[in-house]
């Protein structure tokens, strides 16, 4: 398998990422290299191996059903770039 | 062409926790915007989700509860999109290995005896997190986010393409509404978002056996949307077939204002979500010894109830049925059947489905609110059975009760001198006095006239003040007029 330029496009696009056609044709490139080496991973032969999902081979631990934090609005806000009323301003986002 | 519809749900359950599902934060409804966002919801840099026990207790219950199985070993992913309510840039959700898999749910679509059962099979239940909230008004061209709601716990269920009308499809959701409150999972409440649904919809010709392009609509939050918008959809769809058209698959929304659906903008991108095991979160584990906690704390589900209220009381589908709506109002109604005693069951149940679901209703009261105990109607309806009052008696015994003017029947009874006159003789004067004093009413009863019958019954009443028995008035009164 290997990317074109187009797929590299649409990859960063769905990330927000803006990508010169220079920069494009170099991850490309990069991107296809990393394919060649699951390519060659995937030649192993894993029959019987159940899939990972996670690299630590552990269980999640829970936390008891408490609400242990308390109001930092303010702080939180301190560092935003806009807000009022006590909500965070965004550029108009609307369908 | 004869054209069938085909409908599957998606719909989002509120849990029923304190915090979130994978912070401390608080879960309350109507805080001060962003009061209730801690650094883990708002995605501030290092911080690390740690999953709510009681969320995935939820979802236990849940999948017990319609019979599906409960993943052993199932993994959080996370569902990539960007949007100013969403801080993280993805949703933590569950993809490839859900907490819930199949069950089902069984339903009745219409009223009364006529009402047809039919069993809408589950794909799935899957945990996941809420975003917070976008406010489009008054910020001068800007949107303002609340994420208060970012990170409140969610069961999403999904239901396999198995519902045929917009009728089902209400009768589906209705169902599972009342199942999640009834054991415990989500209040329900549709206002306040706690219960939302997403109807995925299509037609196809009649007997066709391939899928039409479905089109989904989404966050419709009350029983009444869900049917209007999947009515309209539904139209729609045909008139565009009919029409020589191709339905485009598409999310729409449904405005209720117009009772329109329209296609949202369509993003090509939309629905590449780029899923993956979140490096966050390690499997969540269930051991069958939790499983087995989860089922010993289990309430009696509703499908049993009404199967028993039918074999033990005596109750038709209809009332075991309604007596069933909430595991509140079940409740009620058995107790109050094990104090008035079994035999009266069906009166008990008289009572609650009409004189307190009337005065609840007026008063804008929960079962849990009622003003009369199960253990007061009770005794009211034993005195009703006994003939200490009359049926019409006992409505004002079961007002005096709900206004608080006495402890029980009885005392309302002796203190209000309520009791039921059954006594021969004096129902005897009663009835001369009132054929003496109502000559004309008499002829009338002579000459032919029922109705005037029931005016001289009414003229007997009153001179006892409701309290002599009817069936004995009725009796005399004709026996003697007759005679």
């Amino acid at each position: 398998m290997s990317l074109n330029l187009e797929q590299v496009f649409r990859t960063a696009r769905l990330a927000r990422l803006a990508v010169s056609n220079a920069e494009a044709e170099r991850t490309a490139a990069q991107l296809n290299d990393i394919f060649a080496l699951i390519e060659q991973m995937q030649a192993v032969n894993t029959r019987g191996v159940e899939p990972m999902s996670h690299a630590v081979d552990l269980a999640q631990r829970l936390r008891d059903d408490q609400v242990t934090e308390t109001d930092h609005r303010a702080d939180f806000q301190a560092i935003a770039p806009e807000t009022e009323a006590g909500l965070y301003l965004v550029p108009k986002v609307i369908e | 062409m004869q054209w069938e519809v085909v409908i599957g749900l998606e719909t989002h359950a509120q849990l029923a926790t304190e915090s979130k599902i994978f912070s401390g934060a608080a879960t309350a409804f109507g805080a001060a915007p962003n009061v209730q966002a801690c650094g883990v919801d708002i995605a501030l840099p290092g911080v690390l989700p740690v999953l709510n026990r009681k969320a995935v207790d939820c979802a236990i219950r849940f999948g017990l509860a319609v019979g599906g199985d409960i993943a052993p070993r199932s993994v959080f992913a996370r569902k990539n999109y960007f949007y100013p309510d969403l801080p993280k840039g993805y949703q933590i959700s569950q993809y490839e290995a859900p907490v819930v898999s199949g069950g089902s749910l069984s339903i009745r679509i219409g009223q009364g005896s006529d009402a047809q059962e039919k069993t809408v099979r589950l794909t799935r239940a899957h945990l996941e997190e809420d975003a917070g909230k976008s406010l489009h008004e008054d910020f001068q061209g800007k949107s303002g986010i609340d994420l208060n709601r970012a990170g409140t716990p969610l069961l999403e269920i999904v239901s396999e393409p198995d519902m045929r009308s917009s009728a089902e499809a209400v009768a589906y959701a209705r169902a599972l509404h009342a199942l999640v409150r009834w054991i415990g999972i989500c209040d329900g409440n549709m206002q306040e978002g706690s219960f939302r649904c997403d109807a995925n919809v299509s037609v196809r010709p009649k007997g066709a056996s391939e899928f039409g392009t479905r089109r989904e609509i989404k966050n419709l939050n009350s029983f009444r949307f869900l049917q209007q918008a999947i009515d309209y959809e539904v139209q729609w769809q045909i008139g565009v077939l009919e029409d020589g058209g191709k339905i485009q698959q598409a999310t729409v929304l449904f405005n209720p204002d117009t009772g329109e659906t329209r296609a949202m903008r369509s993003k090509e991108d939309a629905h590449d979500y780029r899923y993956f095991p979140d490096p966050d979160l390690l499997p969540l584990v269930i051991a069958p010894a939790w499983k087995d906690q989860v089922q010993a704390a289990m309430p009696e589900l509703p499908d049993a109830m009404r199967e028993r209220f039918g074999r033990d009381y005596g109750l038709s589908a209809y009332d075991a049925a309604t007596l069933t709506a909430t595991l509140d109002l079940a409740r009620y109604f058995e107790s109050c059947v094990a104090a008035a005693g079994r035999e009266l069951a069906k009166p008990c149940a008289n009572w609650v489905m009409v004189d307190l679901a009337a005065r609840l209703n007026r008063a804008e009261l929960d079962i849990a609110q009622s003003p009369i105990s199960a253990v007061q109607l009770a005794g009211l309806v034993r005195r009703v059975g006994d003939g200490t009052i009359s049926n019409a008696i006992g409505k004002k015994v079961f007002d005096a009760l709900c206004n608080g003017e006495g402890a029980d029947a009885d005392a309302i009874i002796e203190a209000q001198g309520l009791r039921q006159v059954n006594d021969a003789g004096a129902i005897e004067a009663l009835v001369d006095a009132a054929i003496a004093g109502n000559p004309k009413s008499v002829e009338e009863f002579r000459a032919g006239k029922e109705k005037a019958f029931q005016a001289l019954v009414g003229q007997v009443m009153k001179a006892s003040k409701g309290k002599a028995n009817p069936q004995q008035v009725n009796e005399l009164l004709r026996k003697k007029l007759q005679g």
